[in-house]
């Protein structure tokens, strides 16, 4: 699938650990406001790839451009400012805060008031503090998460946790968010609320979603586009219809007869 | 019984001395992971700095606030120089980083200042004070007071302040922190410069006591059996560990000193937090470090 504006362009993308190639000259492109699905085998390489997106890792070869800037190397601080929000397999989340907080956090880099006016409870510290807990109540009534705002991440189940996890990515305004498996370890009707606020977001915000996900059945309802990987290189691309067809990718799904 | 009383309330307000040189090592432990054994040298430079302004002229208000500035500029200094070349390196690297540090710090308070002992007068009148039947030292119960102040504002800081959501936070999960914008680099900032704030009102205190002389930047060693009783994640705890030390050694020496010869008071603290880290190495309020393995 060739886009014609991408947000985001992976060019000939390679990272190794220790001599062990976990992306393998990579390319492809993420259309605007699409939702693209990342599937492929375990260990093909989609979490790395997901890291190098927002700098956790660094990678050895190629380039990336996102929002018409291209980067040779992107930390997860630039990567954040730039708009990519993104959420973790194993949940990241600061167990001991409230949802609320948490949410917050999510904001911290849109903070403008000093540390000193904050401290000293300064008009412009207060309106913003204040425009801040609005915004939260927003995304904890769009996640339908009111009645955990003051609980404890920690005390939540794994389902919630997730949800609060995107809410916080969610909540700076990121034009691209990055989910690593939203959907694991969630029951059928977790799943489905997760998959609908994931295409509310995208539809309403005109948010571009990557997301990593095992549930076929998930994948080709809810994204646009799919990349399939296996052992690190690109083994399929393009609409999930396209990409069911595809010989090859159900050869890295099912194994091939040699 | 009053005399118990006495001794205990003595010994719980003697340790809020020790609470507020602790709580300068929780910060900067919970949010960097830390053990900055600089605190102690810290102090003695807030200290030192605060004294020989205040010894030129200085009015006391118009001293502590540049002191506070050079604490501040002090923090941004550490963070830029020391900690963000280290960044992602080991704990034991850091620590011996911090090591180095003290003796940077100690070494250029001495070059700037001198080693001579200052007298610090913050015009508390260290005299006996008859609260109904208990006699308290006024000393005590203004340091003691200065804590709470302390705490509380801290405790504001952390919770009631965007900053303090950043904060807190960094000290959860720092890689979870930077993936949502934080950043960590000013966070540091931040946490050492109240460190040193914190320092700064220690050092004060208990130079007010005991003189602003090179031995003060020892109370890290008393320090380290509180930090090891409340645990090193807990300002909470560094509050509490601070009483139990502080009333333990009184009650030691009043009332085991008699049985073995006395001077009990400089070691008692250290045999207590060996008991606790037999039965409760985190602490009573640290996080159980679970590891995978």
């Amino acid at each position: 699938m060739s886009a014609a504006d991408p947000i985001l362009q992976v060019n000939a993308i390679s990272l190794s650990f220790k001599g062990v190639k976990a992306i393998n000259q990579l390319s492809f492109a993420v259309a605007r406001g699409e939702i693209c699905a990342l599937i492929g085998p375990n260990g093909a390489g989609k979490s790395s790839l997901l890291n190098i997106l927002n700098g956790v890792y660094r990678f050895d070869a190629g380039s990336i451009v996102f929002d018409r800037e291209a980067f040779q190397r992107i930390d997860p601080l630039r990567a954040a400012r730039r708009g990519i929000g993104r959420t973790f397999q194993n949940n990241a989340l600061f167990k001991q805060m409230s949802v609320i907080d948490n949410l917050l956090s999510g904001l911290s880099r849109h903070t403008r008031a000093s540390f000193i006016e904050q401290a000293l409870g300064l008009p412009r510290a207060r309106r913003e503090a204040e425009a801040h807990r609005q915004l939260a109540q927003g995304i904890l009534e769009f996640l339908e998460l009111q009645a955990q705002r003051d609980v404890p991440v920690g005390n939540l189940s794994y389902g919630l946790q997730k949800r609060v996890e995107l809410g916080r990515a969610l909540i700076a305004g990121p034009s691209l968010l990055l989910l690593d498996e939203p959907m694991a370890g969630m029951n059928a009707e977790e799943k489905q609320d997760m998959a609908r606020f994931i295409a509310d977001i995208n539809r309403d915000l005109g948010t571009t979603v990557v997301l990593i996900e095992h549930d076929m059945s998930v994948v080709m309802e809810l994204s646009d586009h799919v990349v399939v990987l296996d052992y690190g290189r690109k083994v399929g691309d393009g609409t999930p219809a396209e990409v069911q067809a595809d010989p090859e990718v159900i050869a890295a799904y099912l194994g091939v007869v040699h | 019984m009053g005399f118990f009383f006495e001794t205990l309330l003595g010994g719980l307000l003697a340790g809020t001395m020790y609470s507020l040189v602790a709580i300068g090592f929780v910060l900067i432990y919970k949010a960097s992971g830390v053990f900055n054994f600089a605190q102690g040298a810290m102090l003695l430079f807030a200290a030192l700095t605060f004294v020989s302004l205040h010894d030129q002229g200085v009015p006391f208000v118009l001293a502590l606030l540049a002191t506070v500035l050079v604490m501040i500029a002090g923090a941004w200094l550490i963070e830029r120089l020391v900690l963000r070349p280290l960044v992602n390196r080991s704990q034991i690297t850091l620590f011996m980083a911090t090591l180095g540090l003290s003796f940077i710090i100690e070494g250029l308070a001495q070059g700037l200042m001198g080693s001579q002992v200052r007298a610090l007068d913050l015009g508390i009148d260290d005299v006996p004070l008859l609260l109904g039947p208990l006699m308290l030292s006024q000393f005590d119960l203004i340091a003691a007071a200065t804590a709470v102040v302390l705490v509380t504002v801290l405790a504001l800081l952390f919770n009631k302040t965007r900053i303090g959501v950043s904060l807190r936070a960094v000290a959860d999960d720092t890689t979870a922190a930077l993936s949502i914008g934080i950043n960590l680099n000013r966070i540091w900032q931040i946490v050492w410069a109240v460190a040193g704030i914190v320092g700064l009102v220690a050092g004060l205190l208990w130079g007010a006591r005991q003189g602003v002389q090179f031995s003060l930047s020892l109370v890290v060693l008393k320090a380290l059996p509180v930090l090891i009783i409340g645990g090193f994640t807990s300002i909470g705890g560094a509050i509490v560990g601070g009483l139990i030390v502080g009333a333990a050694e009184n009650l030691a020496e009043v009332y085991i000193g008699p049985l073995i010869g006395g001077g009990i008071t400089p070691w008692f603290a250290y045999v207590l937090a060996l008991a606790f880290l037999y039965i409760r190495p985190a602490g009573l309020f640290g996080e159980r470090a679970i590891e995978r393995v």
